[in-house]
C-alpha cells in the first residue's frame, strides 16, 4: 500500500517556489479542446475504504489527468466525499494513490489544493480575508500584522481569481460566490497538482456560479493542473467536465460526459432512485 | 517584591492601593485579564463559550478530587483534573455523533454534581464556598507567581496556536487540506483553557470565570475590524475592566469578580449596537 502524503508545512514555501508552476507536467500548458496532456495524472487503483463495517467505497479505479476536469457525480451517500478524503490524505484507506509524472514515472508528492463545500462559520468575526489568507501562508501569528512578503503574496493569490478587492472584507460580510472565490485563491496558492473542489457553489446564486466556473476553467488551461469536482449540478458538469466518474459505492461509470450521461448506468443511479439529483 | 510595591507606591498614590493585599490584587489583575483577553478570541470563534463554562464548574470536582486524594495542593488536583476533563469532552465531542452542546452539558453538571457530593459530605461546603464566587483579595506572592508563569507559557503557546485556531474555526477539513492538525490544535487549545481557568479559577470563581473569557472578547468581536485589532482590543477590555472592577469592588466593598465582570458586560453592551453591518 503507497500512501499519499498530505500538505504538510509546504504551504508555507516563500513567494515564488511554485506559487503558479505546474511541478510535475514538464509540458508546456496546452489550450484548445485538446488540453488534457494525458501523460501526467493522479492513478488511483483498487481504493477501498471501511469504517468497521461500513464499507462506503469499494475497489475505485480512476485516473485523473491534468488539464482536464473530471467531475464525480452520483447520490448523497456514493462516497464522493470519501474518495476526497482519501485523496487529502485525511483517511485510511486500501489501494494506492500515485501521482505519475509526464513520462510514466512516480511524481512528488502530491500536493492538493481544496475547496470544502459549504462553510459554516462566524459570519460576524472580525477576521479578514487578508488575516485568513495570511494566516493560512505564513506562520507568523496574524495578531503581530501581517508581513509585506505575505501581504504581496496573498494579493498575487487573490488577482488569479479576481478578488483582490476583497482583501480587506470582514470573511463573514462576503456574499456566497465571493467566500468561495477567495478559497479558491487558497487552495490554488502554493500551486496544488489537484484541485479538489467539494459541491464548491452549493447555495451561490447563477451569476456567482458562472463566473466561478468560468474562473476555474480559465485556470485549467492556463495553468494546466488536474480539477477534480464534486458536484450534484448535472448542467454544470455537462458543460465544464472534461470527464465525468459516476459513483454509486465503486466506479460505476466513467468517460466523456456524453458516454457517460447517456450510459445506462446513468439512467439507473438517477432515474430510478427517484428522480434526477 | 519590595521593590516593586515601592514603584508602585510612587507611581500610583491612591488610597485604594495603600494595602498589600490590593497591591497583590491589582498585580494579579494584570495578569489574570490580558490571559482572558487573548484566550477569549478564539473561544468566542470556535464556539466554545459553553466549553468554558463546563471547565470552570469542573474545578469543584477537581477540589473534591484532591480532598478524596489527601492532596494539600487544591491547585495541582484542579490542574490535572481540569486538563483531563477538558481532553475527555473534546474527545467525547469528536467521537460522538450527539451535538457538542448536549455533550458538555452531561460533562458539565457531572462534574458539578460530583464535586457537590463530595465536598458537601458532613456539611463540610461551606468550607469550599468561596471558590464559587473567587476572592482577588487573597492572592499572595507565590499565586501571583503561577499566574505569571500562566501568562507566560499561553503567551508562548499563542504564537503557534493563533493561525491555525483562526483557519480551524473557518473550516476543518480546509485546514487539515493545508497541512494544519486542527484536532491537536484544538486539544493543546483546551488544554490552555483549562490551564488558564484552573489557575484563575480561586481569584475569579467558579460561577464568573466563563464571563471573564468571552465577555471581553465578545466585545472585540462587536467593534473590531481585522484579527490583529480584534485580539488587541480584547485584551485591552479585559484589562481595562479587570482594574476598574477592582477599585469599583474597593469603594462598594462588594466582590471584585463580580464587579470586574460587570465592567466588562456593560462595555458588552455599550459595544453592541456599534457592530459591523
Amino acid at each position: 500500500m503507497e500512501k499519499i502524503k498530505p500538505l504538510r508545512k509546504s504551504q508555507y514555501a516563500p513567494e515564488g517556489s511554485g506559487d503558479t508552476q505546474h511541478r510535475a507536467c514538464a509540458h508546456p500548458p496546452l489550450s484548445g479542446p485538446d488540453a488534457g496532456c494525458k501523460l501526467c495524472r493522479i492513478e488511483v487503483d483498487k481504493l477501498t475504504v471501511a469504517f468497521g463495517r461500513q464499507v462506503p467505497l469499494k475497489d475505485v479505479s480512476l485516473h485523473i489527468h491534468c488539464g482536464e476536469l473530471t467531475a464525480l457525480i452520483g447520490t448523497n451517500g456514493a462516497g464522493k466525499t470519501t474518495l476526497l478524503r482519501a485523496l487529502l490524505g485525511q483517511i485510511d484507506y486500501k489501494g494506492t494513490i500515485r501521482h505519475l509524472s509526464s513520462d510514466g514515472r512516480p511524481a512528488a508528492d502530491l500536493r492538493t489544493g481544496y475547496v470544502p463545500q459549504q462553510l459554516e462559520f462566524d459570519r460576524s468575526s472580525p477576521v479578514t480575508v487578508m488575516d485568513f489568507m495570511a494566516g493560512a501562508l505564513s506562520r507568523r501569528p496574524v495578531f503581530l500584522g501581517v508581513s509585506r512578503k505575505t501581504r504581496a503574496r496573498v494579493m498575487t493569490a487573490l488577482a488569479r481569481t479576481h478578488c483582490e478587492a476583497l482583501c480587506d472584507r470582514a470573511m463573514g460580510a462576503l456574499s456566497g460566490g465571493e467566500l468561495q472565490r477567495v478559497l479558491l485563491a487558497l487552495a490554488l496558492t502554493p500551486q496544488p497538482d489537484l484541485l479538489i473542489l467539494d459541491e464548491p457553489v452549493s447555495g451561490v446564486d447563477q451569476n456567482g456560479l458562472e463566473s466561478f466556473y468560468q474562473t476555474v476553467d480559465e485556470l485549467k488551461h492556463k495553468n494546466h493542473m488536474a480539477i477534480l469536482l464534486v458536484s450534484h449540478d448535472l448542467s454544470v458538469v455537462e458543460r465544464y467536465a472534461d470527464r465525468v466518474v459516476l459513483m454509486q459505492g465503486t466506479v460505476v461509470k466513467q468517460g466523456v460526459p456524453e458516454v457517460v450521461f447517456d450510459s445506462p448506468e446513468f439512467e439507473q443511479v438517477f432515474y430510478t432512485k427517484g428522480g434526477r439529483a | 517584591m519590595e521593590t516593586l510595591y515601592a514603584a508602585m507606591d510612587m507611581l500610583l498614590p491612591f488610597e485604594w492601593l495603600r494595602y498589600t493585599f490590593m497591591k497583590n490584587a491589582l498585580l494579579a489583575m494584570l495578569l489574570i485579564t490580558p490571559l482572558f483577553g487573548l484566550l477569549g478570541t478564539m473561544a468566542v470563534d470556535n464556539k466554545m463559550a459553553f466549553f468554558s463554562d463546563a471547565l470552570g464548574h469542573s474545578a469543584l470536582t477537581g477540589i473534591a478530587i484532591g480532598v478524596v486524594l489527601g492532596w494539600e495542593n487544591q491547585m495541582a488536583s484542579m490542574l490535572v483534573f481540569g486538563v483531563i476533563w477538558a481532553i475527555l469532552i473534546t474527545f467525547v465531542k469528536h467521537h460522538s455523533k450527539m451535538s457538542a452542546d448536549t455533550i458538555i452539558s452531561v460533562f458539565s453538571s457531572t462534574s458539578i454534581a460530583l464535586g457537590l457530593v463530595v465536598l458537601s459530605r458532613g456539611g463540610a461546603f461551606a468550607k469550599y464556598s468561596s471558590v464559587l464566587v473567587g476572592d482577588v483579595l487573597s492572592v499572595t506572592q507565590g499565586d501571583l507567581l503561577a499566574l505569571l508563569l500562566a501568562l507566560a507559557a499561553a503567551c508562548a503557546v499563542w504564537v503557534f496556536l493563533f493561525n491555525p485556531l483562526m483557519i480551524t474555526s473557518v473550516n476543518s477539513p480546509l485546514a487539515r487540506s493545508r497541512g494544519i492538525r486542527s484536532r491537536m490544535t484544538e486539544y493543546a487549545f483546551t488544554i490552555l483553557v483549562a490551564v488558564a481557568v484552573m489557575v484563575s479559577i480561586r481569584w475569579v470563581g467558579v460561577m464568573l470565570i466563563n464571563s471573564l473569557l468571552i465577555l471581553p472578547a465578545a466585545a472585540s468581536h462587536n467593534v473590531a475590524r481585522g484579527a490583529s485589532q480584534y485580539m488587541r482590543l480584547s485584551v485591552i477590555i479585559s484589562v481595562v475592566c479587570g482594574v476598574a472592577g477592582l477599585v469599583l469592588s474597593y469603594y462598594l466593598n462588594t466582590s471584585a469578580g463580580a464587579a470586574v465582570v460587570l465592567c466588562c458586560a456593560a462595555v458588552y453592551f455599550v459595544t453592541l449596537p456599534m457592530r459591523r453591518k
